[in-house]
């Protein structure tokens, strides 16, 4: 048998509802058993180390895991981050395990096995931005890890693969380019560290109803055709290839449905500009590709 | 006297922790706490109502489909649209929830709760011609088994074959569980957080190539159901018999129903579902459902007591840190005054009690085999069996709805966001009775509080100083090994706990007992 790579990878789970995790059991080629079990990329096996939803063990036991893992492959473990770091109360909003007898506040692994981390992945809305945690009034002091790192000065390479959920092929598209060629170099990643190889592209650019929206035909209730820009549609400021891609191996995705973008992969989700059901009202749409001109501007 | 604590109990939803003291063998004392609070209720204060219905599925990724719909039918009642939704709306309301909660129940047994009773290691031993077996033997002799190990270690039972078999399954399963997402993804946009279920409706218009996807996914999840979920889970039970005797629990349940088969009476509680509302204990007598009967107590809980004990509409949620004698920051709620369990066996107890038919035959059929008394449900082994047998009543029941959707007739019907409302939307989730209440003034959400089925289940002790559902199926419990307590996992996973839907704060310690640390 010839030599195979492990990447001892640990995926720790903050202030989440497990639906990114759920999301990724969803890839199809490679299936979720084929990243766990086999060589995803030849010669590569990831060696998930920690993962709570799916893991066998509980308890102390895999605690130890994290430290071991966190001590003995410093700078060689991917660490993938799930969910919000809650901050307000010291973090102690959400905590993972017990160290002398004491709840650990989740913060205080993200910081100290991002410290060690080859590179971290922030997978979902939460992890990258705060997500919805971080909706006002903000209760707990929601935030994503690209924060966290800055407060405590940790300079480990960041992905950022926001959604909520994330499409499972941006999670192991990710993990495979970073496993045959290596960790993305920074043109290949936007202003919000996120792979232009997946969030390149407006929504509203690549839409099937695009051709309604520049006849200024516009759906007046839902089940109608027409663009749904009225109905609170957040496509025109919102980056990823849903509509190319699809959802769910390609069966539908939110606008196929019959329903607006609710602009989910955004740092702006979820509070943006009013509801999910309102027009956005105080950007101007823009022409393609030039909101984030503006934005810099 | 020992204690154990177990931080994290994996293969749940979310974070949670158990303590148990141990004293000669046996459980006296348990505790559950959950470890984490996004504050939901209150992110949802002052937003267009229409919001919640997007924003509440998020509470979990696991159960988002259950929140969907019952926020859906809690904001539908709040807008006066109850009676007035299509039958195209309820059927893809009934199918997208249908679809999900089969995989959601094959995910439980499969990917959560099997690593408890199935060893894994033994493919490692595998001589056959299995492609997936021989991949994961390989997988096994490059020595790195994440994340199968660590474990709790001493009580796996089955042979070797059965083992290896029931890996195969666990394998299958997988992508058995995706295809059912697929199903709901193909009415509801995407999922996990599908976004095309909404008040008055749904945005999906169906279409005959829609049906004709539909009807073929259904009759593959039904078969697998049929020939390999519930045939696994009678293998489990003969094998792990003794587990019909242990995690007994509180002996009353509640359910809300669910899969309205009728839209015409605007009260949820009365409706025609295909799973009964009602509430029954172990005597099997059905009574009806009564909303006004469901009050939430924090006596226990580290919150302002002074409006402990009433009804979601009217109780506050003002939180006291370190309040004298509070331990846990789940609230504590009941019905008719008593504890009840929710979930799976609550539903299949209150469907039997009331008679259904069809719910009679399954259930008996499963007792018969084992020749055993309705007594034999109230246990680890019951739940799983009746959360098998839930998806089996489903799975049997999705193709008929497929075919009753009407392709290119409207699924969703127009409305207008009152300047004041108020609304509950219920709904008989895959984890138990699910409950959303809202309150609507100046045509925002001036309250929203959901009641969730893992507080049910992992509540703390009540004002009457009655443990919850799963301390009480803990307390009494033999542990035979204390540095590997597969009673104590095993009885918390038979309750599928979904602690992300069931927390409202942060943990905080409870009293500090001469304790110990083993895992």
């Amino acid at each position: 048998m010839s030599e195979v790579r492990e990447i001892p990878t640990l995926w720790i789970q903050g202030g989440t509802c497990s639906g990114c995790s759920v999301s990724v059991l969803n890839a199809v080629a490679p299936s979720v058993k084929n990243i766990l079990i086999d060589e995803v990329v030849p010669g590569n096996h990831i060696n998930l180390r920690f993962q709570a939803t799916i893991m066998a063990g509980a308890g102390d036991p895999v605690i130890r895991v994290l430290e071991e893992t966190g001590e003995g492959k410093a700078g060689k473990f991917l660490l993938v981050v799930e969910g919000e770091i809650p901050t307000a109360e010291g973090g102690g909003y959400c905590c993972v395990g017990e160290k002398d007898e004491h709840p650990v506040p989740f913060r205080d692994w993200v910081v100290e096995l991002g410290r060690k981390a080859m590179a971290v992945i922030a997978l979902g809305t939460c992890a990258c931005f705060g997500g919805i945690p971080s909706g006002r009034p903000n209760p707990t002091g929601a935030k994503g890890v690209m924060d966290v790192f800055k407060e405590a000065g940790v300079d480990t390479p960041l992905i950022n693969i926001p959604g909520c959920p994330p499409h499972p092929d941006w999670f192991v598209g990710t993990v495979a380019k970073i496993l045959i060629s290596g960790l993305p170099k920074p043109e290949e990643l936007d202003d919000w560290l996120r792979p232009k190889d997946f969030y390149g592209t407006l929504i509203h650019e690549n839409c099937p109803r695009r051709a309604y929206f520049d006849e200024g035909k516009f759906a007046k209730k839902f089940g109608e055709p027409g663009c749904l820009y009225e109905l609170g549609c957040k496509g025109p400021i919102t980056y990823a290839d849903c509509p190319l891609r699809k959802w769910n191996n390609g069966t539908n995705w939110c606008i196929d449905a019959g329903m607006g973008c609710q602009g989910c992969t955004q740092p702006e989700f979820p509070d943006f500009l009013g509801s999910f059901y309102e027009k956005i009202t105080d950007v101007d749409v823009p022409k393609i590709g030039e909101y984030w001109k503006k934005r810099e501007g | 006297m020992g204690k154990i604590v177990i931080d994290p109990i994996t293969r749940i939803e979310g974070h949670l922790k158990v303590e148990v003291v141990v004293d000669g063998g046996e459980v006296k004392e348990a505790r559950c706490s959950g470890m984490l609070f996004r504050g939901f209720e209150k992110i949802l204060e002052g937003r267009d109502p229409r919001d919640a219905q997007i924003i509440t599925q998020r509470i979990c990724g696991v159960c988002n489909h259950c929140h969907t719909t019952a926020a859906a039918l809690c904001l539908d009642a709040a807008f006066g649209l109850a009676d007035k939704i299509p039958d195209n709306g309820r059927i893809i309301r009934n199918l997208t929830l249908g679809f999900h909660q089969v995989q959601d129940h094959i995910l439980h047994f499969y990917h959560l709760a099997a690593l408890d009773y199935v060893d894994v290691t033994k493919v490692a031993d595998y001589e056959g011609d299995d492609r997936v077996l021989n991949s994961i033997k390989a997988f096994i002799a490059r020595g790195q088994l994440s994340p199968f190990v660590p474990r709790y270690e001493g009580d796996y039972r089955f042979p070797p074959e059965v083992d290896q078999e029931l890996v195969a399954h666990y394998v299958k399963a997988l992508e058995m569980r995706r295809k059912g997402h697929e199903a709901v993804a193909i009415l509801g946009g995407k999922v996990p957080h599908a976004c095309a279920i909404t008040p008055g409706g749904a945005t999906e218009v169906p279409t005959v190539d829609k049906i004709a996807t539909l009807l073929w996914r259904a009759k593959e999840l039904k078969e697998f159901v049929e020939d390999y979920y519930v045939p696994d889970v009678i293998r489990v039970a003969e094998t792990y018999s003794d587990y019909f005797e242990i995690g007994r629990g509180c002996g009353r349940f509640l359910s809300y129903g669910e899969f309205d088969l009728e839209g015409g009476d605007p009260d949820y509680t009365k409706r025609a579902r295909l799973f009964k509302q009602g509430s029954t204990a172990t005597d099997l007598r059905h009574e009806p459902l009564d909303l006004g009967e469901i009050t939430e107590y924090v006596k226990y809980s580290w919150y302002e007591e002074d409006t402990s004990g009433r009804h979601p509409f009217e109780e506050d949620t003002k939180p006291r840190l370190g309040k004298q004698g509070g331990y846990s920051w789940i609230k504590a709620p009941r019905y008719k005054g008593q504890v009840h369990e929710v979930g799976p066996l609550a539903r299949v107890a209150v469907a039997y009690a009331a008679g259904d038919p069809a719910i009679r035959e399954m259930v008996d059929s499963v007792l018969g085999h084992f020749k055993a008394s309705p007594e034999a449900l109230f246990s680890v082994l019951g739940r799983h069996a009746a959360r098998a047998l839930c998806a089996l009543h489903i799975a049997r029941n999705l193709e008929k709805w497929v075919l009753e959707l009407k392709p290119g007739e409207p699924a969703y019907v127009e409305y207008e966001i009152p300047e004041e409302g108020q609304g509950v939307g219920i709904v008989d989730a895959a984890r138990g009775a699910l409950g959303h209440w809202i309150l609507i003034k100046d045509s925002k959400i001036a309250k929203y509080q959901c009641v969730v089925p893992t507080t049910w289940n992992a509540s703390p002790m009540d004002d009457m100083g009655n443990p919850g559902p799963i301390e009480q199926a803990l307390i009494g419990t033999k542990v035979k090994d204390e540095s590997n307590p597969f009673e104590i996992v095993r009885i918390v996973r038979s309750f599928d706990p979904c602690i992300a839907c069931a927390v409202h704060l942060l943990n905080h310690k409870g009293r500090e007992l001469k304790r110990y640390i083993i895992a």
